[in-house]
């Protein structure tokens, strides 16, 4: 460990004693997040409980030049909150309270390490809903889901963590503590600094509070499951759903190989004998729920496919949805390393992406398995393989570079709702193009002009 | 025969690799929930064990206390979606810490030595301390023991150990069931039971109870006299060679060929049988019928519930019963819904879900005992819930959770029943 003791000594003062991690055993478990084949060793872990405490270790790194890396629950699929070397990892997961519900205003405020699953909790038993879910809601925390802008299964007709953000609290790498936005609705004083924020990947501050947007819940809700011998049926039926105006809370898609991963964790009867498979779900008026159903249904039908299923209750389409959520590690079953990105594109391109997805794969000889939020044209393809196999690897490598080509030549991105963090650097300037870069460099530059915060993220200062 | 292999070193490196740490585990591991540190976590832990087999890190006393503070209750391996085998990994781990000698004090050796060696190897011993315990409570002498005083003497820690001393049967299993009982009626199957080693002190009337049932239901039961223990205390303390012998000694005194099924009726043994073929997969001699022998072995519940059981009559008095799953019988075994179908099918009895009730109460083999500040907080958080849902007894289906359940209702003066399943369908049974 080579962060002075001095730092270590005042740190514990900070945030106190027990709340600073500095043994090697302590800091293995956070040399890493979600992302696959990524480890580097921090210097210490310090826990903040209070934003005073943020604005302390803020204030210490700065006058000590250390680099200071957040983190929340570690679930990230980016290396958004990999440490740097030597950094102080600071975790917000113990910082973790549900403020205040306003059922006048219908908003949440609540402190940065609070769960996503809290957060769903605390609106449900109000009557109230909190729609982005992120595959790994039980333990993500709010700060992280904001950091990196998380979207999740239902991100076609609600939005993603974006659309739910009211308001913030950020202390900016100087220390000094910043609110942005509050509780009405409409307000445009000044530059949006909170959606500047968001996104932000934990680069420009540290988001100590959120206030969230909460919806009414939906009176009703229908899940569908269906199944097609050709992946392309699949996508078809999805542009079609999308075409005849309907926008279904979750249009979710498994090829084969996914299908087998997760009906042998989750034993929820998917059908196995089929190429691919579409996991649908509309919510709202009941009326309005039911026609969408049958109308989905019957486009299904007139794209080929073999079998549609409605579930029997709200239990077992809740079943479904955390399948469909395990997916990612679930494909872990079959190959030692899984490694997934989420390359976008617009919805009318799904069907040539996911032709040439599987073009790539067979190219490189990669075995694939694909799934992802079809209905928002959010892919997930997953190369299943070893980090031990540096030929492999590397063809891995060469095979996402050629998906990522094709993302942006289809007018997609690089990112649909994972984060550049480390993992898609190298894409971002060529997406990006100079002008966005510049901006970028820039802002960064004036709040974090030591450049402590994060750094070696999302690109090189 | 190739040595017992107990190194991280050694282990087949894609078990570790298996873990892609996505996090899911961590909500549902009851360390983490209460510490929110990455170290007492699952995916942490294996971050541990990777890193030593790796090289990057030594076996430290650090590294093996975590090991230890770990409750093994396996709640991670029904979350991981990857399929991470963390029961093997945790065995391993132990057996690694155990093989470097870091934890090693005179006390500690002592104490190892004599319980695991001496007391568990050959359940006579056991048996021979169960007796002697007996007395000493039959004839009034812990009461005067507790009353006089003189506990104030021993330091804190035993003096809450012996408040935990558990009461020992009036008769052990050898004295209340035949060698062979018959099953009543037709006879469909021919079974084993496994009488257990603290179970047979402690919960004697659970094994005649199960003996009752299984032969009520047309099972012509095997329960020699000298029983041994499953082994494992052993492989979950890192004795990884005192596991294989205990497990070979079971196979040669059930010869799996030769019964329809061998029952356990506690979860943690149950979890532990199970998987006799991974134990001795380096013994060819034994292998094959280690194989057969883990198809054989049945939870109890499980096993009532695939041969289908004849309903008791209707004479039972109404009761609210709630149910508490041991961890290894939910997550070692996935068995969740028979031993629910199985209280349902009693008379009169109205079965309330407890909340989290596949959250480990703290037991946990010997945990009570050597982590006694967290299987204390787990107690009170399952005391909690237990009284939130207004049940008059709680169910639970091995001996460990129900001696932790029942130290944490007489400490605070509950009015609740804690009872094995089985006992309940027994008593319905009786009843006619």
């Amino acid at each position: 460990m080579s962060l002075g003791q001095n730092i270590i000594s005042e740190l514990r003062r900070i945030v106190g004693d027990g709340n600073v991690l500095t043994e090697k055993e302590d800091l293995i478990p956070y040399s890493f997040d979600g992302t696959a084949a990524l480890q580097q060793m921090p210097g210490c872990v310090a826990f903040a409980t209070t934003t005073d405490q943020v604005v302390g270790v803020l204030k210490l790194a700065g006058q000590t030049r250390t680099a200071v890396v957040t983190r929340g629950s570690g679930t990230g699929l980016s290396g958004g909150s990999l440490p740097s070397p030597d950094c102080i990892v600071l975790c917000l997961a113990k910082m973790d309270k549900v403020l205040e519900l306003d059922r006048a205003n219908l908003t949440l405020r609540v402190e940065a390490g609070a769960t996503t699953q809290a957060i769903a909790d605390a609106a449900g038993a109000a009557g109230l809903f909190y729609p982005p879910d992120p595959g790994s809601l039980k333990i993500s925390t709010i700060g992280g889901n904001v950091a990196e802008n998380s979207g999740g299964l239902r991100g076609l007709k609600y939005g993603v963590t974006r659309n739910y953000v009211m308001g913030l609290e950020v202390v900016l790498p100087d220390g000094e503590v910043l609110w942005t936005g509050n509780k009405c609705v409409k307000d445009v004083a000044g530059y949006s600094l909170r959606d500047l924020f968001i996104g932000s990947e934990g680069t420009l501050g540290v988001i100590t509070r959120v206030l969230l947007k909460l919806i009414p819940k939906p009176a009703a809700q229908k899940t569908l499951v269906a199944t097609f011998p050709q992946m392309d049926q699949a996508a078809q039926t999805v542009s079609d759903i999308i075409a005849a105006q309907v926008i279904p809370c979750t249009l979710e898609f498994l090829d084969r190989t996914t299908i087998h991963c997760v009906e042998d964790f989750a034993k929820v009867g998917l059908p196995l004998d089929c190429e691919a498979l579409l996991l649908m779900e509309t919510d709202g008026h009941p009326g309005q729920v039911a026609d969408e159903a049958a109308k989905m249904e019957s486009i299904a039908r007139q794209n080929g496919a073999k079998e549609v299923r409605v579930a029997r209750d709200d239990a077992e389409a809740a079943k479904l949805a955390t399948a469909r959520r395990s997916a990612f590690s679930a494909l872990a079953r079959v190959s030692p390393t899984t490694i997934l990105e989420d390359a976008t594109v617009p919805r009318s391109e799904l069907a040539k992406m996911i032709r040439f997805v599987a073009a790539v794969a067979a190219k490189h000889k990669l075995r694939i398995g694909t799934f992802g939020h079809m209905g928002d044209g959010n892919l997930h393809p997953t190369f299943l393989t070893d980090e031990r196999n540096q030929d492999e690897m590397h063809r891995v490598e060469e095979a996402f570079k050629e998906i990522f080509t094709e993302a942006i030549r289809l007018g997609g991105t690089i990112t649909g709702e994972h984060g550049i963090g480390v993992s898609k650097k190298s894409f971002l300037p060529r997406f990006a193009g100079d002008a966005q870069m510049r901006v970028m460099r820039e802002l960064r530059r004036v709040l974090d002009p030591n450049g402590l915060l994060n750094p070696g993220k999302m690109f090189d200062q | 025969m190739t040595p017992p292999v107990s190194h991280l070193k050694g282990l087949d490196y894609s078990v570790v690799q298996q873990c892609m740490h996505c996090g899911l585990c961590l909500p549902t591991c009851p360390t983490y929930d209460a510490t929110k540190i990455e170290r007492h976590s699952p995916r942490g832990r294996i971050s541990l064990m990777r890193a030593i087999a790796d090289g990057r890190l030594d076996v430290t006393r650090t590294f093996a206390d975590e090991m230890y503070f770990c409750l093994g209750c396996l709640a991670c391996m029904s979350a991981c979606p990857a399929g991470v085998n963390y029961a093997e990994l945790f065995e391993h781990a132990r057996a690694e810490a155990e093989f470097s000698g870091v934890l090693k004090s005179p006390p500690r050796n002592f104490i190892r030595a004599f319980a695991i060696r001496w007391l568990f190897m050959d359940l006579g011993h056991l048996r021979f301390v169960g007796r002697i315990l007996r007395l000493y409570q039959q004839l009034g002498l812990q009461t005067l023991v507790r009353r006089s005083g003189v506990l104030k003497l021993l330091p804190k820690r035993l003096r809450e150990l012996e408040a935990f001393t558990p009461d020992i049967q009036p008769r052990f299993s050898a004295e209340l069931i035949a060698p062979v009982t018959p099953a009543a009626g037709r006879k469909r199957y021919r079974v084993a039971m496994l009488t257990g080693c603290a179970q047979d002190l402690i919960f004697s009337d659970i094994n005649r109870d199960t003996v009752e049932v299984l032969a009520h239901n047309g099972c012509e039961v095997f329960t020699p006299k000298k029983q041994l223990c499953c082994g494992s205390l052993h492989a979950h303390n890192g004795e990884w060679g005192m596991a294989q012998e205990l497990a070979r000694k079971q196979i040669e005194q059930f010869p799996p060929d030769q019964f329809d099924a061998i029952i356990s009726n506690a979860g943690g043994c149950g979890s532990h049988l199970k998987h006799y073929h991974k134990l001795l997969a380096d013994d060819p001699a034994y292998h094959d019928r280690a194989v057969l022998w883990d198809k054989k072995v049945k939870d109890i519940h499980e096993w009532l519930m695939e041969i289908g059981i004849q309903p008791p009559a209707n004479h039972a008095p109404p009761q609210v019963v709630t149910y508490h799953e041991s961890c290894h019988l939910a997550h070692g075994q996935k068995i969740t819904a028979q031993p629910r179908q199985l209280l349902k099918l009693i008379p009169n009895l109205k079965l309330v879900e407890l909340p989290e009730s596949t959250w480990c109460c703290g037991s946990a083999g010997i945990y009570n005992i050597v982590q006694p500040e967290m299987a204390n907080k787990l107690l009170d958080r399952k005391l909690g819930h237990l009284q939130s849902t207004g049940a008059t007894v709680v169910a639970n289906g091995n001996s460990g959770c129900l001696l932790q359940l029942i130290n944490g209702v007489k400490q605070k003066g509950l009015k609740v029943r804690v009872v094995h399943p089985i006992t309940l369908l027994a008593e319905a049974y009786r009843r006619g």
